[in-house]
């Protein structure tokens, strides 16, 4: 059972780098736009628009 | 007449010589429009960022300090087909953020607790019944105390704050048995892990920290995305004034920057945006909006005008005073305060509630103990089960009973197109049992309109609108948009107070006063008929057409009364307008009680008699003159159109062109207090059940949890039934 020991202390380390992460992207001001953002994921930015609203 | 705008008062300098503004967005609604704008600003020279927000509808554009003006960027947007207002970030929304992304980093770390607690505690619960060793117990109880202290002293800091704050007050609030529940549990659990023991509350403690947090989490984000439309509302009201400078160049600037002393241009159509004296030129001037009369003023060399009134035909130059000398509104700021300290502060129903829960909660767990130790237990286990008593008693579901329901309630509520000022004006809104509406701006809509345009031949009404827009007359802006005039009369020529006249197909027309146009008997005529309605008179050749122009009520206003009548509301005007304007109003919405000519302090005076006689009381009004009543009515709203002091005064401010928010109002908010009170008769049901688990001593860990949860879920589920199925109803932003 000592494999516990260094288990269990792995597994919160794991977690407490997703609150890392978590707490890094709010920071970061990813949940001021979550419309926007849902959107921006499927935007085609490269590709340049034909007519004057295509992207409706 | 050339102007430039300054939009220096909204360009923040952030370091490294980049300069940013932000603005508020109209018609940006939709993805394609948010990329349109982003590429469109990148194309300027020297922009470094454009970042649009599509939740806020606001843009944010960065740039390397000095390279252009910002007006080039208003300018590049409304290219693009948008019309863009500086905003003014900071101040009360700066302060919001911060608390809200406060609460989701308390929220993070409580659930980060939480989960990884739980994983070791189910391990213990389920070794307990089968092979855990002591020493494998010791081991994940120490992990969870590890883990549960730090994260409990930086998540519970908004319960602990609250509750040091409503102590050093002498009162108690929920937060108090929060936190005393928090502390204790923490605190018996490090003692039993010390003793080696068989069981600990570190879940129960952070999983009531999760839950609580979840709501308020909630309730914040609800709060701040109602602010960041009602910013947006004030910055596309755009108040800005045109500054005459001492050359005599004029500049467009933001009201705040405008010092006591400068002389403000006021060109005709134009809102008057300060408290002043004129100092040159005459006008008439539209007071509707700040004391409620329709008729026009005359203002010439001497008068003095105030902020929100409405300059008619003539260019006025005003002189700024600062708005605490201006008579009227001081009479207004004084009888608001007054209005303020007179009602009596409303006991919000979750704080009645922590008034009775919290004693009582602490009573039950003392005498658990004495009893305890009376039947001759030790002083440990009689601890071990008082404190149990206190975990499981902790208002999880009762903390979650109210916020939940106001939360879904303001959701409700926004799509309605209701904004909510005020916290507790959910449960206000519901009590109500009589309405009172001003009438102008309010019951009727703030522009004015041509209500006889029917019986004027249609190509006359063409020429008219057409001539009309030559003028900024606020009569001849309805004229035009009763004509739906697009295009103006070439030549036409403005004399200014009397009219406009041109040519139209070789024949003269002219548009303007019944004096002007020697249409006197007409408009008599008109008087007699309807003597609320202002007439303008229109020739062609040997032709005279009259206009009524008045301000028409809102179209759903009769549809309104009577849906708060069905809702059992008694129904009333309150005007400080004419005797006869108020009383037509009256007559066409079927109105018995009609009050006209009230000054703001005999509005109050009548509110405070209707609320003598045990009437809760609904003001709903726009004016400047409307303020004090609306604070002093037990719940106000007051439409976006309303001044500025007036919409600070009110509960709620409600959208668009319709009036049927009112009522929609009244009804989610009378849902939701029903459920409110449901949710509450829950909770106190689950303590029923679970107090005497607890005492008995037979709450363990797992119970606690289940028990938790599931009042917590039930409630929330609870809550969610206060969204109705209807569609959603469209307003204009």
């Amino acid at each position: 059972m000592e494999v516990l020991i260094y288990l269990v202390p792995m597994a919160l380390g794991l977690g407490l780098l997703g609150l890392i992460g978590f707490l890094w992207s709010l920071k970061s001001g990813q949940y001021d736009d979550l419309d926007g953002a849902a959107w921006r994921a499927i935007m085609d930015d490269d590709v340049h628009e034909t007519a004057e609203d295509g992207g409706r | 007449m050339s102007d430039t705008r300054d939009l220096s008062h909204f360009v923040r300098h952030i370091e490294g010589g980049v300069a940013r503004i932000d603005l508020a967005v109209e018609g940006m609604a939709c993805a394609g429009c948010m990329s349109k704008i982003e590429r469109g600003l990148s194309t300027l020279p020297s922009v470094t960022r454009a970042r649009a927000n599509l939740t806020n509808r606001r843009v944010a554009v960065e740039w390397n300090e000095g390279a252009i003006d910002p007006v080039r960027v208003v300018e590049r947007l409304s290219e693009l087909g948008f019309r863009a207002y500086p905003f003014d970030p900071g101040g009360a929304e700066a302060a919001e953020e911060q608390e809200t992304n406060f609460l989701l980093r308390c929220l993070a770390v409580a659930a980060f607790a939480t989960m990884n607690i739980m994983l070791l505690s189910v391990s213990v619960w389920s070794g307990n019944v089968s092979d855990i060793t002591p020493e494998q117990r010791d081991f994940f109880h120490g992990l969870s105390a590890l883990i549960a202290l730090p994260a409990a002293a930086y998540a519970g800091q908004p319960f602990f704050r609250s509750a040091i704050r409503a102590l050093m007050a002498r009162s108690l609030n929920m937060d108090v048995p929060i936190t005393l529940g928090v502390l204790l549990a923490l605190g018996m659990s490090v003692l039993e892990t010390l003793h080696h023991a068989s069981q600990a509350y570190f879940d129960s403690a952070m999983m009531l920290l999760t839950f609580l947090l979840a709501g308020r989490a909630l309730d914040q984000n609800m709060r701040r995305r109602t602010r960041a439309v009602a910013g947006n509302l004030a910055a596309l009201k755009a108040e800005t004034a045109i500054k005459l400078a001492d050359n005599g160049d004029l500049r467009e600037v933001p009201i705040a920057s405008v010092q006591p002393g400068d002389i403000v241009l006021v060109r005709s159509g134009e809102r008057i945006a300060v408290d002043g004296v004129v100092v040159e030129g005459t006008s008439e001037i539209d007071q509707s909006l700040v004391t409620g009369e329709t008729m026009l003023a005359t203002a010439r060399k001497g008068t003095r005008v105030y902020a929100g009134t409405m300059n008619g035909s003539g260019t006025l130059h005003v002189r700024v005073e600062a708005s605490a000398e201006a008579t009227f509104l001081d009479d207004v700021t004084r009888l608001l305060e007054k209005a303020v300290e007179a009602r009596s502060r409303y006991l919000r129903l979750a704080d009645r509630a922590a008034r009775l829960y919290a004693p009582l909660v602490h009573v039950t767990a003392l005498s658990t103990l004495v009893g305890w130790l009376v039947v001759g237990a030790t002083w440990h286990d009689a601890t071990v089960t008082a404190i149990a008593v206190l975990i499981i008693t902790c208002p999880c579901a009762l903390g979650l009973a109210i916020p939940a329901v106001q939360i879904v309630a303001s959701a409700e509520l926004f799509r309605a197109g209701v904004l909510l000022n005020a916290g507790d004006a959910v449960e206000r809104l519901a009590d109500i049992d009589t309405v009172l509406f001003d009438k102008t701006g309010t019951l009727t809509l703030p522009e004015s309109e041509v209500i006889n345009a029917a019986d004027v031949p249609g190509d006359v009404i063409d020429v008219a609108g057409r001539l009309a827009l030559a003028s900024s007359h606020p009569l001849a802006a309805a004229v035009a948009r009763a004509a739906n005039a697009q295009s103006p009369l070439a030549g036409a020529v403005e004399e200014p107070g009397q009219g406009v006249r041109g040519v139209n197909d070789g024949v003269e027309v002219i548009l303007g006063r019944p004096s002007f146009c020697g249409a006197e008997r007409e408009a008599e005529a008109l008087a007699a008929s309807d003597p609320e309605a202002s007439a303008i008179a229109f020739v062609r050749g040997r032709e005279r057409h009259i206009f009524a122009v008045r301000q028409r009520l809102r179209r759903d206003a009769v549809a309104v009364v009577n849906r708060s009548q069905k809702l059992g509301l008694a129904v009333e005007i309150l005007s400080g307008d004419r005797v006869a304007a108020v009383e037509h109003v009256a007559r066409t919405l079927n109105l018995k009680h009609w009050h006209a000519a009230m000054t703001p302090a005999n509005k109050i005076a009548y509110i405070a008699e209707l609320r003598a006689e045990g009437r809760n009381v609904l003001m709903v009004g726009d004016g400047l003159n409307d303020a004090p009543s609306l604070a002093a009515a037990d719940a106000s709203m007051s439409p976006v159109t309303a001044a500025h002091v007036t919409q600070t005064a009110a509960d709620a401010v409600f959208l668009g062109d319709r009036l049927s928010p009112v009522t929609e109002a009244v009804a989610i908010a009378r849902k939701a207090k029903r459920v409110m009170r449901e949710n509450l008769c829950l909770a106190v049901v689950y303590n029923i059940i679970a107090v005497p688990i607890a005492i008995l001593g037979l709450a363990t860990p797992l119970i606690a949890a289940v028990a938790m949860s599931g009042s917590s879920i039930l409630v929330t589920l609870n809550a969610l039934r206060v969204k109705g199925g209807r569609s959603p109803v469209r307003w204009k932003s």
